[in-house]
C-alpha cells in the first residue's frame, strides 16, 4: 500500500436548490475539484460517488454512469457507493483503496444528494433503518436519535440545554461558511423553544433536508509532492458496521461502529485523540455529535455535553468540532456529507478557511455515519509543507 | 405494502415467534438464518413473553404520513422478561407515566391503515401495565 493524498476539493452551496438537477450538482462539484487540483479531466482514471437514495428522491438510478457522463469524465470506471448517510465516507475510502493499491493514480471521490425534489424525505431517510422491525412501528430518524438521547440523559444526566449548546455552536461556525444552508447564528432560546419533532429533540436539534454535492481528488502522495502545494495525506482510514436496528445494540447510549472505525483509523495513523487538531463529526442530530465525540475518545463517556457548554468544541476550544457548521448549519445532503467533511478539513489544513480558520492545524479527523449507527467511517488527514 | 411481504412476517407480528439457536440458545427476534453469536444455522421456534420494561422512548410529534392519524405517539425500545429487545409503539396516546423502566405488556393492535388498496397492517404494541 502506498501513501495517498487529497490534491483537490470542490463543493456546491448546500440548501434547497430547486433550479439545480442532481446531475448538475455533481458535475459542478467535480469540475471545481479538478480546477482546484490543477488536473485535466483526461487524467482522472476512476470515480466513486456516494449517494444514499436517488432512486427514491429523484427516481434516478444507474447513477455512476449518468454522473460521470455529465461531469465530462466518461468512459472512465465509475462506481456508486451506498451506505445511507455514510455513503460519502465509504466512497472516499473506496477511492483511497484504489490509489493506495496502485491500481490508479488519479481517482475522484464524490458525493451527492438532491433531497428536495418532491419525494417524502422522512420516508426516504427511514429506509436507512430496519424497515420491518423499526419503520413498520412508526419509527422516524429523529425518533431513533431521540431514543439515543433519552438513554444518554438517563445514564449520564445530559440535558436538553446541553444539547442546545451543540446547535448554537454549529450555527456560530456555519455563519462564517458561505456554502452553508443556514449561515445564521442562533441562541439557546431558539433551540429550546422550537417545535418538538420527537422528544427530547426539537426542530433545531435536527439537521435539515438539503441538496448539494462535494468532490475531492486523490493521488499518490509522491505525485502530490510535485504539485508545489502543501500535501494533505490520508494518514488513517477506518470503516465499521453494526446492527442497523437500535434495539440490537447492548448500550443504547452508545454507537459502537463509530468507536470501531475510530480505533482502526487511530491505529493506522499511529496517533491518539489528543493529537487531533480539529474534527468534523456526523451531527445529524445534536445528540449524535456528543455520542460520536465520546466514541472517538475526545471526552470520557458522559462528559462531551459539559465540555461543549464550556466551549471545548468551539473554534478556540481544545478540539474544534464541525468548524464548517456541521450537518446542522451547513446542511446534510446525505450522500455528499462524508465528502463535504473532507473538503472542510483540507481547506482548514491548508489555511483556506478565512474567518473560521483554526490556528495552524496539522492533524484533522472526519467521522461519517450511516443510519442510527449501522455504519461509520473515520479518516485522519495530515498536512505537511 | 403488498401481501407477500406482509404475510411472511405474520408469525413474528401476530404470534411473537422468535428463533432459538440450538447451538448457544441465543434467542433472535426476528428469527435469523445464521446465529449472530455462534454462527449456528439450526433453530427452534420460541414464543416471546409479552411482559417487559421500557429501555428508552420518544414521543413522535412529526410522523411519516401513514402514521399521521395516530400522532403524537410513543415509540420505545422494550426489553422483554427473557432479555429479548424490540421496538414498538404504545397502544395509547402518550401516557403521563411513561419513563425508562416503565413496565409494559405487548398487545395485538392495528398499526397502519396503509392506502385503500393495501392490506390492513397489524402487529404488537405496548401498553402500560
Amino acid at each position: 500500500m502506498r501513501d495517498v493524498a487529497v490534491i483537490g476539493v470542490g463543493m456546491t452551496k448546500f440548501g434547497e436548490l430547486w433550479r439545480s438537477p442532481l446531475r448538475d450538482l455533481f458535475a459542478e462539484a467535480a469540475a471545481d475539484c479538478l480546477t482546484d487540483a490543477g488536473i485535466e479531466r483526461s487524467q482522472v482514471q476512476s470515480a466513486y460517488m456516494g449517494c444514499m437514495t436517488s432512486g427514491l428522491f429523484n427516481g434516478q438510478e444507474h447513477l455512476a454512469a449518468i454522473l460521470t457522463d455529465y461531469a465530462g469524465l466518461s468512459p472512465i470506471s465509475a462506481t456508486r457507493v451506498e451506505s445511507a448517510c455514510a455513503s460519502g465516507g465509504v466512497a472516499f475510502r473506496s477511492a483511497w483503496l484504489e490509489v493506495a493499491s496502485g491500481a490508479s493514480d488519479f481517482v475522484l471521490a464524490g458525493g451527492v444528494e438532491k433531497m428536495n425534489d418532491g419525494a417524502d424525505a422522512t420516508y426516504c431517510l427511514s429506509t436507512a433503518a430496519d424497515q420491518e422491525y423499526e419503520v413498520y412501528h412508526g419509527v422516524t430518524f429523529p425518533g431513533l436519535y431521540a431514543m439515543i438521547a433519552r438513554a444518554h440523559m438517563h445514564k449520564y444526566g445530559t440535558t436538553r440545554e446541553q444539547l442546545a449548546h451543540v446547535a448554537v455552536k454549529s450555527h456560530r461556525n456555519g455563519a462564517q461558511n458561505a456554502r452553508a444552508q443556514f449561515p445564521t447564528e442562533i441562541n439557546l432560546d431558539t433551540v429550546l423553544n422550537a417545535v418538538m419533532v420527537a422528544s427530547p429533540l426539537g426542530l433545531f436539534d435536527c439537521s435539515p433536508v438539503s441538496d448539494g454535492a462535494a468532490a475531492v481528488l486523490l493521488a499518490p502522495a509522491e505525485v502530490a509532492r510535485d504539485l508545489g502545494k502543501p500535501v494533505v495525506k490520508i494518514l488513517g482510514c477506518g470503516h465499521a458496521t453494526d446492527a442497523i436496528a437500535l434495539h440490537d445494540r447492548q448500550d443504547l447510549a452508545s454507537i459502537p461502529a463509530v468507536k470501531a472505525a475510530g480505533d482502526q483509523a487511530y491505529a493506522m495513523a499511529g496517533v491518539k485523540p489528543q493529537d487531533i487538531d480539529l474534527c468534523e463529526v456526523h451531527d445529524c442530530f445534536t445528540i449524535a455529535e456528543l455520542v460520536c465525540l465520546e466514541e472517538l475518545g475526545f471526552f470520557p463517556r458522559g462528559e462531551a455535553a459539559a465540555a461543549t457548554v464550556d466551549g471545548a468544541t468551539g473554534l478556540e476550544g481544545t478540539i474544534p468540532v464541525n468548524t464548517s457548521g456541521g450537518l446542522k448549519s451547513k446542511g446534510h445532503p446525505v450522500g455528499a456529507t462524508g465528502i463535504a467533511q473532507i473538503v472542510e478539513l483540507v481547506e482548514q489544513l491548508t489555511g483556506r478557511s478565512a474567518k473560521r480558520q483554526v490556528k495552524n492545524p496539522r492533524l484533522a479527523m472526519a467521522q461519517n455515519m450511516g443510519g442510527s449507527g449501522g455504519s461509520s467511517t473515520v479518516h485522519i488527514l495530515e498536512v505537511s509543507s | 405494502m403488498i401481501s407477500p411481504r406482509y404475510h411472511r412476517e405474520i408469525p413474528q407480528r401476530y404470534r411473537l415467534e422468535a428463533g432459538k439457536c440450538t447451538g448457544c440458545e441465543e434467542i433472535h427476534f426476528p428469527p435469523r438464518v445464521i446465529c449472530r453469536q455462534c454462527g449456528c444455522r439450526e433453530f427452534t421456534t420460541e414464543v416471546l413473553p409479552t411482559r417487559g420494561k421500557v429501555l428508552t422512548y420518544t414521543i413522535v410529534e412529526i410522523p411519516p404520513a401513514e402514521f399521521d392519524s395516530q400522532k403524537p405517539y410513543v415509540n420505545a425500545v422494550v426489553e422483554l422478561t427473557n432479555g429479548v429487545r424490540l421496538t414498538c409503539m404504545f397502544a395509547e396516546a402518550p401516557p403521563d407515566e411513561v419513563d425508562i423502566g416503565t413496565e409494559v405488556e405487548l398487545v395485538f393492535r392495528r398499526l397502519q391503515s396503509g392506502r385503500e388498496w393495501e392490506v390492513l397492517q397489524y402487529g404488537y404494541k405496548a401498553q402500560v401495565v
